[in-house]
């Protein structure tokens, strides 16, 4: 599972994202964006730049490779077992969906095959969770702050997770994908496993 | 077919093209059993829940056994966190010897937010497709199931008055929480929210002006006692407790997410047995009838707002 964070400047990175996603890609990939209630339109937006099936997540929807999932607004997102679930619980940090509420879950259910990936923002929020998925022996990737629209969010999520893989955002499609065909080298596996116990300690 | 795939990322070399998908396995789980978060691996941690919940159920009687487990595990943590507890064991030991531990662990775990016409569209849906067939019928009868403090039954209470139905309508408005019961018979809810409220109530067709429904005192908006007149507030357990009415229109929004889908399908069974053929069924936006064997039972009278009339 390949969980995305995103909040101010987030469509912008996140259709670059969906771009460069190839039609064979199999890996669960899911978007969580800050958006207000009313924003309905970010789907479609999304939509029109991939070949993979974007869909905003109802309650018990099974996961499944070659979709691209969105946070519905006014939710939290969450994975139990094999499937989403949802909750309106309060707002954390003024936020639902919570990309934390998202992450946590996610470094909960897939541990090392987890990858959490922190985007543009002008908050915290994902920089705990980002630091449970590298806990739990997943895949930290966070977007360059000087590359971001707004750094604030992924510079708390370096903050949290110093070793994380720090990306520009043109590379950072290209990256995921190696990912799903196995390209990433030994090397990169092993100081990621190094940086998990930096993390902890 | 359902695939469920985790990425491979602990595995060395995952096959190639369609073979990349990768189904959790045992080594998975084993790997993330090495990695503890706050000296718990998931493994241990979902045991320690599953005694908490059974002592829970077999001490005070109160099944949370098949709530969804990521936010039932959400909300223990805050518990646990807001107490100065470190573990769930510690949890249990307070919750099991002292019945106000249970008390507000029980809160914890069964309020639901909500807020006065939340999600203003399933109001104007409502209105437009279900209120011409409820004006045909002499008498009407709505149940609301899982009303928490009562903000969605005032709500369809204020729609029914504009609609001039409500003299002829009846709101069975149940909660499993006997303290969110109490609450909701006050009628008296923030002030601050009102804004939102009245933003909401606008949105959702609102045909007057939203502050004639309530008086504002120093602690609160009393809503006005006509409006509580045709609602009958009372506890009912959704997972335990039987059908007690038949009923033109079900509301139940926002609650079943917390449960797992096979209590899902329990109380979808309990609707279903509720509801006469053509019968109203009203979920949350994000709720689906697609993943609890009901699908083919209903029709949709409003996809996006999620309003199905009970055809078999």
């Amino acid at each position: 599972m390949i969980a995305v964070g995103a909040s101010w400047g987030g469509l912008k990175a996140l259709r670059a994202i969906a771009h460069g996603l190839p039609a064979h890609f199999r890996v669960p990939i899911t978007f969580v964006q800050h958006r207000s209630k009313e924003s309905a339109a970010l789907r479609e937006l999304l939509q029109d730049c991939t070949s993979l099936i974007v869909c905003e997540v109802e309650d018990k929807q099974p996961i499944m490779g070659g979709y691209v999932y969105l946070a519905p607004p006014d939710y939290h997102l969450l994975v139990d077992g094999d499937e989403f679930s949802l909750s309106v619980d309060e707002p954390v940090r003024y936020s639902r969906p919570s990309i934390d509420v998202f992450f946590e879950s996610v470094a909960e259910r897939f541990g090392p095959a987890a990858v959490g990936v922190v985007l543009t923002g002008a908050n915290e929020d994902g920089a705990e969770g980002l630091r449970q998925i590298a806990a739990r022996g997943g895949l930290a990737v966070v977007q360059d702050p000087r590359t971001a629209e707004s750094p604030i969010m992924p510079r708390a999520a370096l903050r949290a997770v110093p070793t994380a893989q720090t990306l520009p955002l043109e590379r950072m499609t290209p990256y995921l994908v190696s990912l799903d065909t196995g390209e990433e080298n030994e090397q990169g596996r092993r100081k990621r496993t190094g940086g998990t116990d930096e993390v902890r300690a | 077919m359902v695939v469920p795939v985790g990425l491979g990322a602990a595995d060395p070399a995952p096959a190639a093209g369609a073979e990349a998908i990768v189904t959790p396995t045992v080594t998975d789980i084993a790997a993330a059993a090495e990695a503890p978060v706050n000296g718990y691996s998931p493994d241990l941690e979902r045991i320690e829940i599953q005694l908490l919940l059974e002592g829970i159920y077999r001490h005070y009687g109160f099944d949370f056994r098949a709530y969804a487990y990521a936010s039932l595990r959400r909300r223990i943590w805050k518990r646990i966190d807001s107490d100065g507890l470190k573990t769930i064991s510690a949890l249990q030991d307070r919750v099991l010897h002292d019945p106000s531990m249970m008390e507000r662990l029980l809160l914890d775990l069964s309020i639901n937010v909500t807020a006065m016409f939340r999600d203003p569209g399933f109001y104007v849906a409502f209105r437009r497709d279900v209120v011409p067939a409820l004006r045909t019928y002499p008498f009407i009868r709505i149940w609301h199931a899982g009303c928490s403090t009562g903000e969605e039954a005032y709500s369809m209470a204020i729609l029914l008055e504009e609609e001039d139905l409500y003299d002829r309508a009846r709101i069975y408005a149940t909660d499993i929480n006997e303290v969110v019961i109490r609450k909701a018979k006050e009628g008296i809810f923030p002030l601050d929210r009102m804004q939102e409220y009245t933003q909401n109530y606008l949105r959702a067709g609102g045909t007057r002006s939203f502050s004639e429904y309530y008086t504002a005192m120093y602690d609160g908006a009393l809503f006005a006692p006509r409006l509580m007149r045709n609602i009958v507030f009372s506890q009912h357990n959704l997972v335990t407790d039987r059908s007690f009415a038949e009923c033109n229109v079900i509301l139940c929004r926002n609650v079943l997410i917390y449960f797992d889908r096979t209590l899902q399908q329990r109380v979808h069974k309990l609707f279903h047995e509720s509801l006469p053929i053509y019968g109203y069924l009203g979920l949350g936006s994000k709720e689906s009838l697609r993943f609890t064997g009901f699908e083919d039972d209903y029709e949709a009278v409003d996809r996006r707002e999620k309003i199905y009339r009970k055809i078999k």
